[in-house]
């Protein structure tokens, strides 16, 4: 299974980078443009919820294999001619689609029960022909084992040059039909609504992954070319909410994909191509779940940790304005508000006292505090929006003053900034000065009833 | 019948039941789930965990594999489960990409570790069920031997169902409702593990023994199939059950008796299970009492035909009513021209409402009898009925009510006939000046 042969300098590896062998050039760039391919039309089998649609076509093409095989083999054609079983593959992969779909539209099915029931009926019946099969051509069978596992390193220019036709009608088609392949996608009603055709849009996305999976097969084998269609677009979606960006991404991750595992597997002896392609096109998936930009692990902890801190913050500054109205002081204890419900930690304070909107004066055993003319500023735009949300709840929502703390908690980190503007305007409140709080602030929680 | 032997064909059989049986029961709690590909996931991605159970022991161990394997499985549900919640994939693309990449590991850990051994993949495939028969082992405190799959096998149906008689109710309130559970105090994320668990340890048991084709199709065929005789849980599960071990009977019985017709000796017995279990649904398709899709063709036209009849009759009234016989061939040409109608129903029609003594034939006209006198006047008096009350109470104009009261005459009976008389007044006449019969 390994292209070219083994490495032994240097000289030899930079041969295989530079795709300097015919082969390995062939190999290289027929599966890159099979993974560029996958990529751009799984990405709309991907938001049209579809995304194991080619699991179960790659399945369902194998009866059609075996079938043609037979039959080239009774008309006494060579059992491997090429165009007669990529036909055959095509034709009962259609089949399987209608019948998918045929299932799935007919009430009682849901879409997965469909895929499955299609998927391992097809390929049962694709067992039973490959036994027939075995019996009359004996070993001459051994070429349709390459459908299943795949034999990339095998590719012929032939091969690649199909490949290349495929993935350049596909990447034409998607990029022609772009708006209709999404509308299709995200709103079927509305699209036909405007008066699209939306089941021949639906025919050509089919007819696309169709010929992905067929083209793909032999590249990459019947079970790993489902990964083709499903890693890069769902690799993409971390990176982008946009549907066009997304099909532009998960087609140059499906490439590198594809251009990765194969010049791995011709570097290193013994490594099968098809499934260095899919682990490379897992590595991709694994390094976009982590850093993508949009829904990356990373970029989502690192958000929801800036969100939890800017709350933190909000809070002391609160408790602190809070605590120094009640006793009507300049500095309060940080002993008098940490126990209010253990927001102002020492943490907060600290950081507070860094960023210069507290001055912190240290005591025996506690903390003195007091804010900066800053730190007075900003305490009271978090408070007055506290108080305001507090107000609306009290007026509009009839909440009980002894509830509105909470929910105004609730309301005033989540809610848009613009919004108080509205609120302003619903309370007849006046637009600079400090409302008063409609509870009592006594800074121990008997007295404010928590 | 070809040579069969009650040892080997017998055998064969009983595994295939009891492993359709004992797949029967997370199928239908994965079908129900929506999760249906779950067991395709599972039975592609124990690959890798066989291949490295066998490189680990070196030996072809099966308690080292089967439990790789176990492993294996649980690791698919474990992640596609993990990227769906916390990585927001879509649930059927975190299948596609778990299995796939541990599909790959798998190819990866065979072709580099066990190259020059036999593990071959296609056995994973496809199975070993003609040859399980042949591995025998002993069957504790009784003397007697049964095949090690049989007793494999055995074994997880019984568990599947001690863990259905224990956990079932979870299991289903989960599975329709998991917000109710959570209400009632129940666990549904429980109620996942144990049926990711109980889905995990089935397909590799199944697998190991059959193969995995049938692992899939006897997951899910049988529990869709089910699904659309019955609605109640333990019905179905039960039903599931049988239909299972049905197609594992007509599988062998085609994989054997089959290919011979044309002349080649048998076939895989697994893939015709699970074509089986596709034929079986196929008809069960076609033919089911509420979504059949013949029985919803025949009660159409049956309707349709029923309709065709009662026009003949309406329109033999009116005629007469003008004090002329119609000619058989009028009947037809007028009807045809009122109604997109083919000769052959028209003539069809004519004939059954003849033979059924609705009609007499009077030189050569003919004419109705007391018997199709009595339906013809329900027909013209829901007619002119409807006519008087769309133009009366739904202020419709008097010349767009005819098309309506065509078709509402069909379904109206004697107690809508006399609701719409009163509410109308018992009118005499209909909107036309016609007289309404009664």
């Amino acid at each position: 299974m390994t292209p070219g042969s083994p490495p032994a300098a240097a000289g030899a590896f930079l041969d295989v980078l530079l795709l300097a062998n015919w082969n390995t050039r062939v190999v290289v760039l027929g599966v890159t443009m099979l993974g560029i391919a996958g990529g751009v039309v799984g990405t709309f089998m991907l938001l049209r919820r579809r995304a194991l649609l080619g699991d179960a076509l790659s399945h369902a093409t194998l009866p059609g294999i075996v079938l043609a095989f037979l039959i080239a083999t009774a008309l006494g054609f060579s059992g491997r001619s090429h165009g007669l079983l990529l036909f055959g593959a095509a034709a009962s992969g259609g089949l399987g689609m209608l019948a998918v779909h045929w299932l799935s539209n007919s009430g009682r099915l849901s879409g997965d029960a469909a895929l499955g029931v299609v998927l391992s009926t097809f390929f049962g019946a694709g067992a039973v022909l490959l036994g027939l099969a075995q019996q009359r051509a004996g070993a001459s069978v051994a070429g349709l084992e390459t459908f299943i596992y795949g034999k990339t390193a095998s590719m012929l220019v032939g091969d690649a040059v199909i490949i290349g036709v495929t993935a350049l009608i596909a990447v034409a088609c998607c990029t022609l039909f772009f708006k209709e392949l999404r509308l299709v996608c995200f709103d079927r009603e509305y699209a036909r609504g405007r008066g699209m055709r939306t089941a021949a849009h639906d025919t050509l996305l089919m007819a696309l992954v169709m010929a992905v999976v067929v083209v793909g097969l032999q590249a990459v084998g019947l079970v790993l070319v489902i990964a083709i269609l499903v890693i890069p677009p769902a690799a993409a979606r971390f990176w982008t909410n946009r549907t066009a960006n997304m099909a532009v991404i998960a087609g140059a991750i499906g490439g590198a994909g594809g251009w990765t595992g194969t010049i791995l597997s011709a570097l290193a002896p013994g490594l099968p191509a098809g499934a260095m392609v899919v682990l490379a096109l897992g590595g991709l998936f694994v390094a976009s779940l982590l850093f993508g930009r949009r829904r990356g692990l990373i970029r989502r902890a690192i958000r929801l940790r800036r969100r939890a801190l800017t709350m933190e913050r909000d809070h002391a500054l609160r408790a602190i304005w809070e605590c120094l109205e009640h006793t009507e002081a300049e500095r309060c204890l940080a002993s008098q508000i940490a126990f209010r419900g253990g927001w102002a930690t020492l943490r907060t304070v600290e950081w507070l006292d860094r960023s210069g909107l507290l001055v912190v004066e240290q005591l025996p055993g506690d903390l003195r505090l007091a804010f900066t003319p800053a730190g007075r500023r900003e305490a009271a735009t978090v408070v007055r929006r506290h108080r305001l949300w507090e107000h609306y709840l009290i007026r509009r929502a009839h909440f009980d003053a002894r509830h509105v703390d909470r929910g105004a908690d609730d309301l005033e980190h989540l809610l848009p900034v613009d919004l108080l503007e509205r609120l302003v305007d619903e309370l007849d409140a006046d637009t600079r000065s400090m409302l008063p709080s409609p509870h009592a602030l006594h800074p121990d929680r008997e007295a404010r009833g928590t | 019948m070809s040579d069969w032997t009650l040892f080997f064909d017998g055998w064969i059989i009983a595994i295939a039941a009891v492993c359709a049986a004992a797949c029967a029961i997370p199928g239908c709690f994965l079908v129900l789930r929506r999760m249906s590909l779950m067991g395709d996931a599972i039975s592609h991605a124990v690959l890798p965990g066989i291949a490295l159970g066998f490189l680990l022991s070196g030996t072809r161990s099966n308690t080292v594999m089967f439990a790789g394997a176990i492993l294996a499985g649980f690791l698919t549900a474990f992640f596609s489960q993990w990227l769906r919640r916390f990585g927001r994939v879509d649930a059927g693309a975190a299948m596609g990409v778990v299995f796939t990449v541990l599909f790959a590991v798998g190819l990866l850990l065979i072709v580099r570790g066990a190259d020059s051994v036999d593990l071959d993949p296609s056995c994973v495939l496809y199975g070993a069920l003609e040859i399980a028969p042949l591995d025998l082992v002993p069957l504790p405190g009784t003397g007697l031997e049964v095949p090690r799959a049989f007793l494999v096998l055995s074994l997880v149906l019984i568990g599947n169902l001690l863990v259905l008689g224990a956990l079932g109710k979870v299991l289903g309130i989960a599975a329709f409702d998991a917000g109710q559970a959570v209400a009632q105090r129940m666990h549904p994320e429980l109620a996942h593990h144990v049926l990711m668990a109980m889905t995990a340890v089935t397909t590799v048991a199944a697998f190991e023994a059959v193969g995995s084709i049938i692992v899939v199709a006897m997951l899910i065929v049988p529990a869709v199939i089910a699904r659309c005789y019955v609605v109640r849980l333990r019905s179905m599960i039960a039903l599931a059950m049988a239909i299972g071990a049905l197609s594992a009977v007509l599988g062998h019985l085609g994989a054997v008796e089959l290919p011979p017709l044309i002349g080649r000796g048998s076939v895989p017995t697994s893939g015709m299970m699970s074509v089986a279990a596709g034929a079986l649904l196929l008809i069960t398709l076609l033919t089911n009492e509420r979504h059949g899709v013949l029985r919803t063709a025949a009660r159409r036209w049956r309707f349709r035909l029923q309709t065709t009849r009662e026009d003949l009759l309406a329109l033999a009234w009116r005629i007469e009513e003008q004090g002329t016989l119609p000619t058989g061939e009028a009947l037809r040409s007028d009807l045809r021209a009122a109604r997109r109608l083919s000769w052959l129903e028209a003539t069809w029609s004519l004939g059954r409402l003849r033979s059924e003594g609705a009609f007499e034939p009077v030189e050569g006209r003919l004419r109705l009898t007391e018997h199709g006198r009595t339906a013809a006047r329900d027909l013209v008096r829901s007619h002119r009925l409807w006519e008087t009350w769309l133009t009366r109470s739904a202020g419709i104009a008097p010349d767009h009510v005819h098309e309506s009261a065509m078709r509402l005459e069909h379904v109206t009976d004697e107690a809508m006939r006399a609701k719409l008389a009163s509410e109308s007044g018992a009118p005499a006449e209909d909107p036309h000046g016609r007289p309404i019969p009664d």
